[in-house]
């Protein structure tokens, strides 16, 4: 879709034409004395581990100064600046200000955040965590750039919906430690559910887009692709360990598992920079809930299915395709995943599958990574549709999926700006 | 035995219909233009145009491509009567060794087919794909500049 | 682009200082000779070596001129280069000469296509011996025509008397033979009246390249040519412990599995069935393997390993006390070839021939004789082009693999194809190295004392006659080792090369640990040593300059005698307007400066950059270079080893090094190999040669490495206040180094 490319492009020169740095180290306006060093440290860590970088980064722009977009069902938000500069960034706010916009939704000037910015989560977040992330962005450097303007379908721009939403749908409820479990899993949860916000993704929503809270982590949607279950409905072939998890989280691929896609995988880049005991924690309390799932292992290929020579009927195609274009990685030399491990194959949804097929996942510029070429241009959607619906039979036992042209035209429909074909 | 038709004929081949395509060009065809650099999907120097798009022809399979139009950089012209494309990389000398340059030549092809006029940061980032070890990368983005009819340069000399 | 800096007339003690060690007949004016006797003087560039004219340039009866060289276009643009320096001796457009490049059968032996020597070696030949050949031409028509010799006009091929009588060079040489000895001097056309030296001509080989002809060896087809995969350990020390090779010659179209001790080949009527039947094999396959050893501490264990010092400078100085101390360090990092390497090669009647991406047929011919215990007129190498090698790649080892091959199957032609992974796997690298400096300043900020000492594996692991180079044979039922390596001497050098400072310093002392035997394979990767040298004392230059509080170009003026160094320098600052950068936060300028090998082509490079804290990432803005190349032949072909140099020595420089484990080599594609892409390019980048006509040719390949290197981390530390010593200075590293 042209307006992904438009909205792309805007970002990215967006970043290379305002941003403009402010010399000098004078502390920002809002900071009223230097943080300590071991404040700054920490607010590193969780600023990382609650991926501001990601969101608040347009592509090829200067980190925290703003302008990604992030396409929602109500239209496109921006990222907001949030280096220490006075006048476009967060260089006026005290640690209050912070505070409450981190964990109320609320800016300095009384204005409601739009919930994208996940502060539903971010609510759950200590005061000390959020002192020190403060410490932290607000000793990083200036950089002057303004977002453009949101691009949100009315009436959903007006703030004071979004009080209305909040009424609804924003209840914070600070987590508990829960003294039949570990410290460890404990620490899991409070990252998990707060500032790792992983139910922003991984969270069925409502349609005014609120997580759904009874259902937290049973998969939801971003930015194009699926976020599978993370809960006891996980549909991971094979149950997710804490020590596979670990794996996948601070090296983007686990062999059991496969590769991290997407809007993931920023999210396993980061989890590589911070201490290996916070994700340690994060994987011990995901797979307390996803290692229980009977869900994935019910889906998962059987052997006899593995080991047979003869293709199901129907699939003749799929299977000729599959052969040429996928075996060798995927089958005889193992540089990729062996695909009845895969969560794309067991998904609810074939969007991921369909995704990694047609665009590949792009190689990271200047680091060892999993990729994978694109193959929008070796099939057309028919042949992308028959090799889909082969490997979900042939390597699961999951029921196929339904509309996999559907999905295959619409994503098709959309060109990312850096082809991976 | 598959039909395929590449820069604009049909050919009858006789191969596995789980071979790359790029295989069945080079042998079987006889066409030199897209080359083996990886036969992984990484280097683009085997890109060819299928149905428009680009397509690494190292793992596409020949069973994928019956009635699609394969295009090479062999069917955009000869070295006696080169494409506008392939003119403006031979005058902007866009070439070291070369091996990576007719699955670039193809690459913008592809992107030139789909939007004439491209910006500098639409053609770098369509590029991106593309491998180039020697460092021709300047002078290939020049050459397309010049197909497209901009002024001046990205690098001076 | 035509700099505005008119070219320095050369004196002739800097003349002849520079050509320490080859010695060529130059004359800056038209009819001037060299110094030295006649009867004494050693012949220019390669005719040393190939002395009969007609080795070098043959007119047929049809008239086609045809040139003969010993060295191959590696992308570098020499064919055409060569081409123009015969044409303009020859007076003949350059479309009438046809080259051949080396092939052990017909071309004169230069060796290897190395060192940036092809121009002093080989174009000196050829235009010496075409200016005698066109004197040979001249005289013998003056003879003919009974006229003197100054009243005749050449052009064309032809010679026309005063008063219209004309000849072809080939009807005048039909009667004489070129087959004489060459002398030491030439009358060689005034650089004045050059109409193509000089002159802008497109590169000859590209049009094919750009549509899809015949250009490489990866496109020899021959009749009957069957296609074959090479099966390589999964580590440089292992042998078979089982092969079961039977299923796998049932496989389609396979021909053969060739085995001769451990190693093993698939052999295939079409070239999918050689992958599939590779596939197979190496699932089929089990090794016994000795683990490699840890990539940790690389710098603790290069350090450690036995090793030979040369003291390779020895001027002894005064200080008491050293200012500055600084290491710097170089991991293993690859050529990574575009094409993986390629041979053909044909056994029949008793002879080999290999067709071969080779930098060095002769070399390699004397190493596939012994590896085969043929005699030499029995192995023909002939030199077709491959991607861009950058050194010693797997070029050779694929000509041995071909050869084993096509032996085993006596007849057919054998095409070998070398997949990514084994390229990336079993090419030699370039050597990890590191670099130690010590100065000391006196109170006016002057260096007056300087050591370096130099850890370094070997440079120079080429074929050179030796089977022991050559990865296959390492393999055989009777293998062959490994020789120990030699270091290459000074003044060329290994990884000492560019170990000496070009500046002037009263005391100072340089000092080469070689160490002969590393745990990875190594070799001649394009600059050799220099890109670590130079990246070491260019940087340390910086780190000096601010300790004596002197603008990074002032303070290596103060410490430059040569007066083509200072002009390239100066070129580089002006055009990058370095007096006039006003610093932003965030943004910082670097230069460098070197002359490659303290002998060949000058060159400085300033960059530009931006870097982003958080993320580390720096971003070129602009990178300018200034070159001089002495007499240019064609400009644009140096231009376009001076964008590519500087391009890929940022990739080297911010992305690449070598990852292995007990378990073998790690970088094993682009994946795991990762280099820079049309995202890391510079904004902008712009190269300015320094025309020195009449002057010694210079080649440029290597000209850029080490400086874009250190000028890199000239201008992060300048941005940033970090500097970074450690290569490659990866985004990681920088937003480490950054981290408050």
């Amino acid at each position: 879709m042209k307006l992904r490319l438009l909205l792309a492009i805007i970002a990215a020169s967006f970043g290379a034409t305002t941003a403009w740095v402010v010399a000098g180290d004078a502390l920002p306006p809002g900071l009223s004395t230097r943080p300590d060093r071991a404040m700054i440290d920490s607010g590193r860590v969780l600023a990382t581990l609650g991926n501001c970088n990601v969101c608040h980064t347009a592509e090829g722009g200067a980190t925290f100064a703003g302008g990604r977009p992030l396409a929602t069902p109500f239209g496109t938000l921006y990222s907001t600046n949030i280096t220490p500069d006075p006048a476009t960034g967060i260089g006026r706010w005290s640690v209050e200000d912070f505070r409450r916009a981190m964990r109320e939704g609320v800016a300095p000037d009384g204005r409601q955040l739009y919930p994208a910015f996940p502060y539903d989560h971010f609510a759950r977040v200590d005061l000390r965590d959020i002192d020190a992330i403060y410490a932290y962005l607000m000793t990083r450097e200036t950089v002057r750039a303004s977002p453009p303007p949101n691009a949100l379908r009315p009436p959903f721009g007006t703030r004071p919906l979004i009080a209305a939403w909040k009424l609804m749908y924003f209840h914070p409820e600070p987590i508990v430690a829960d003294p039949s479990q570990s410290t460890e899993w404990n620490r899991g949860r409070y990252l998990v559910e707060g500032l790792a916000h992983c139910g922003a993704c991984h969270s069925p929503r409502n349609a005014m887009g609120a997580e759904q809270s009874n259902r937290g982590l049973a998969g939801g949607d971003s930015e194009g692709w699926h976020a599978p279950p993370l809960d006891e409905t996980s549909v991971a072939p094979n149950r997710w360990t804490a020590d596979s998890l670990v794996i996948y989280l601070r090296s983007g691929f686990d062999e059991q598992h496969g590769a991290s896609r997407g809007p993931m995988a920023p999210v396993t880049r980061n989890l590589a920079n911070v201490p290996e005991a916070d994700v340690r924690a994060i994987a011990i309390y995901i797979a307390s809930l996803a290692g229980r799932s009977t869900t994935g292992p019910a889906l998962a290929a059987t052997r006899e299915q593995l080991a047979a020579t003869d293709v199901a009927p129907g699939h003749a195609q799929g299977a000729l395709l599959y052969e040429g274009a996928c075996a060798s990685c995927h089958d005889r030399t193992l540089s990729g995943v062996q695909l009845e491990k895969s969560t794309a194959v067991t998904d609810v949804v074939p969007t991921n599958i369909i995704r990694v097929i047609t665009d590949g996942l792009s190689p990271i510029d200047g680091e060892p990574s999993r990729s994978m070429p694109g193959f929008r241009g070796t099939f057309t959607a028919e042949q992308t549709a028959a090799l889909v619906r082969y490997i979900r039979a042939r390597y699961s036992r999951a029921s196929p999926w339904p509309d996999v042209e559907v999905e295959v035209n619409k994503v098709r429909g959309e060109r990312p700006p850096r082809s991976a074909s | 035995m598959i039909t395929l038709n590449v820069n604009g004929r049909d050919y009858a081949i006789d191969a596995d219909p789980t071979t790359p395509l790029l295989y069945v060009l080079r042998d079987d065809l006889r066409l030199n233009g897209a080359k083996f650099g990886c036969g992984l999907g990484q280097c683009g120097a085997c890109t060819v145009i299928v149905d428009g798009e680009t397509a690494y022809s190292c793992i596409t399979p020949i069973a994928a491509l019956a009635g699609r139009r394969i295009r090479t950089v062999e069917g955009l012209g000869t070295v006696e009567r080169p494409s506008p494309l392939q003119q403006a990389f031979i005058d902007e000398q866009a070439a070291q060794c070369g091996y990576c340059i007719a699955g670039m030549i193809m690459r913008a092809q592809a992107l030139l087919d789909r939007n004439p006029q491209p910006t500098d940061e639409e053609i770098r980032t369509h590029m991106q794909a593309g491998l180039c070890r020697c460092g021709t990368h300047m002078r290939i983005l020049r050459a397309v500049r010049r197909a497209v009819g901009k002024p001046g340069s990205e690098a001076k000399a | 682009m035509k700099n505005a800096i008119p070219p320095r007339q050369v004196s002739r003690r800097e003349f002849l200082g520079a050509c320490a060690g080859v010695v060529v007949g130059f004359s800056l004016s038209s009819r001037a000779w060299a110094q030295a006797p006649e009867a004494a003087a050693p012949l220019p560039g390669s005719l040393r070596q190939t002395p009969f004219i007609d080795s070098w340039i043959r007119i047929a009866p049809d008239g086609t001129i045809t040139v003969f060289t010993g060295k191959v276009e590696l992308g570098q643009g020499i064919k055409t280069a060569l081409i123009q320096v015969a044409a303009e001796e020859l007076v003949v457009p350059p479309a009438r000469i046809a080259l051949v490049t080396a092939d052990t059968a017909r071309t004169p032996n230069e060796g290897y296509t190395a060192g940036s020597q092809s121009m002093s070696n080989s174009a000196t030949a050829v235009m010496n011996a075409a200016a005698q050949a066109r004197e040979i031409i001249a005289d013998l028509a003056a003879t003919k025509f009974g006229v003197a010799v100054e009243s005749l006009k050449l052009g064309d091929g032809n010679v026309r008397a005063a008063d219209g009588r004309s000849a072809t060079y080939a009807e005048l040489v039909a009667e004489q033979s070129l087959h004489v000895t060459a002398k030491p001097t030439s009358r060689l056309r005034d650089p004045k009246t050059r109409s193509v030296i000089g002159k802008p001509l497109q590169r000859v080989d590209i049009p094919a390249k750009v549509t899809g002809g015949v250009a490489y060896v990866h496109d020899l087809r021959l009749p009957g040519m069957l296609h074959a995969r090479v099966l390589r350990p999964p580590t440089y020390r292992a042998s078979v412990r089982s092969l079961a090779a039977a299923g796998v010659e049932k496989m389609p179209g396979v021909v053969k599995v060739v085995r001769n001790g451990s190693f093993i080949a698939v052999v295939a009527e079409r070239e999918y069935q050689s992958v599939r039947a590779l596939e197979e094999l190496t699932r089929v396959t089990t090794w016994d393997t000795q683990p490699l050893g840890s990539a940790a501490d690389l710098y603790g264990q290069l350090v450690s390993l036995p090793h030979d010092d040369y003291v390779i400078r020895d001027t002894p100085g005064g200080a008491s006390a050293w200012t500055l101390e600084a290491s710097y360090r170089r991991p293993y990092q690859m050529h990574g070839a575009i094409g993986p390497s390629c041979a053909v090669a044909q056994f029949q009647d008793g002879s080999v021939t290999v067709w071969t991406h080779s930098q060095g047929v002769y070399p390699l011919r004397g190493a596939l004789v012994e590896m085969l215990r043929m005699p030499p007129e029995r192995v023909r190498c002939i030199h077709m082009e491959g991607s861009g090698c950058y050194g010693h790649n797997g070029a050779d080892d694929a000509a041995a693999d071909a050869a084993l091959i096509a032996v085993a199957l006596p007849g057919r032609p054998v095409r070998v194809q070398w997949t990514r992974e084994q390229e990336h796997a079993f090419e030699p690298y370039g050597s990890a190295m590191l670099g130690t400096v010590r100065a000391a300043l006196n109170a006016q900020g002057s260096i007056t004392d300087w050591q370096y000492e130099v850890w370094s594996g070997t440079h120079a692991a080429r074929p050179g006659g030796s089977a022991g180079n050559l990865l296959p044979a390492w393999y055989l039922q009777e293998p062959f080792t490994l020789p120990v390596p030699q270091p290459i001497p000074q003044p060329e050098g290994g990884g000492d090369r560019n170990a000496i400072p070009l500046y002037s310093i009263p005391g100072l002392r340089v000092v080469h640990h070689f160490v002969p035997q590393m745990p990875l394979r190594v070799s001649a990767l394009r600059s050799l040593g220099a890109y670590a040298n130079v990246f070491a004392i260019e940087s340390f230059m910086d780190e000096l300059a601010l300790k004596a509080n002197a603008d990074p170009v002032a303070f290596r003026m103060r410490h430059l005698r040569d007066g083509r160094a200072q002009d390239v320098l100066r070129l580089a600052a002006d055009q990058f307007r370095w007096e006039q950068y006003t610093p932003r936060a965030g943004r910082g300028r670097g230069i460098a400066f070197a002359r490659y090998k303290n002998l060949g082509a000058y060159a400085a490079v300033a960059l530009e950059v931006k870097v982003d804290r958080e993320s580390g990432r720096i971003e070129v803005l602009r990178a300018v270079c200034a070159v001089d190349a002495g007499d240019a032949v064609n400009l644009d072909g140096i231009r376009n080893q001076m964008e590519g140099g500087i391009i890929q020595s940022l990739s080297w420089t911010m992305y690449e090094s070598v990852t292995y484990g007990p378990e073998g080599i790690t970088s094993r594609d682009w994946n795991s190999y990762p280099i820079l892409r049309f995202a890391g390019l510079p904004r902008t980048l712009e190269v300015h040669v320094l025309e020195r006509p009449g002057t010694p040719f210079l080649g440029t390949g290597e000209a850029a490495q080490g400086p874009t290197a250190a000028a890199l981390a000239n201008a992060l530390a300048h941005a940033t206040g970090a500097r970074i010593r450690e290569l490659p200075i990866t985004h990681q590293r920088v937003a480490a180094a950054l981290a408050d």
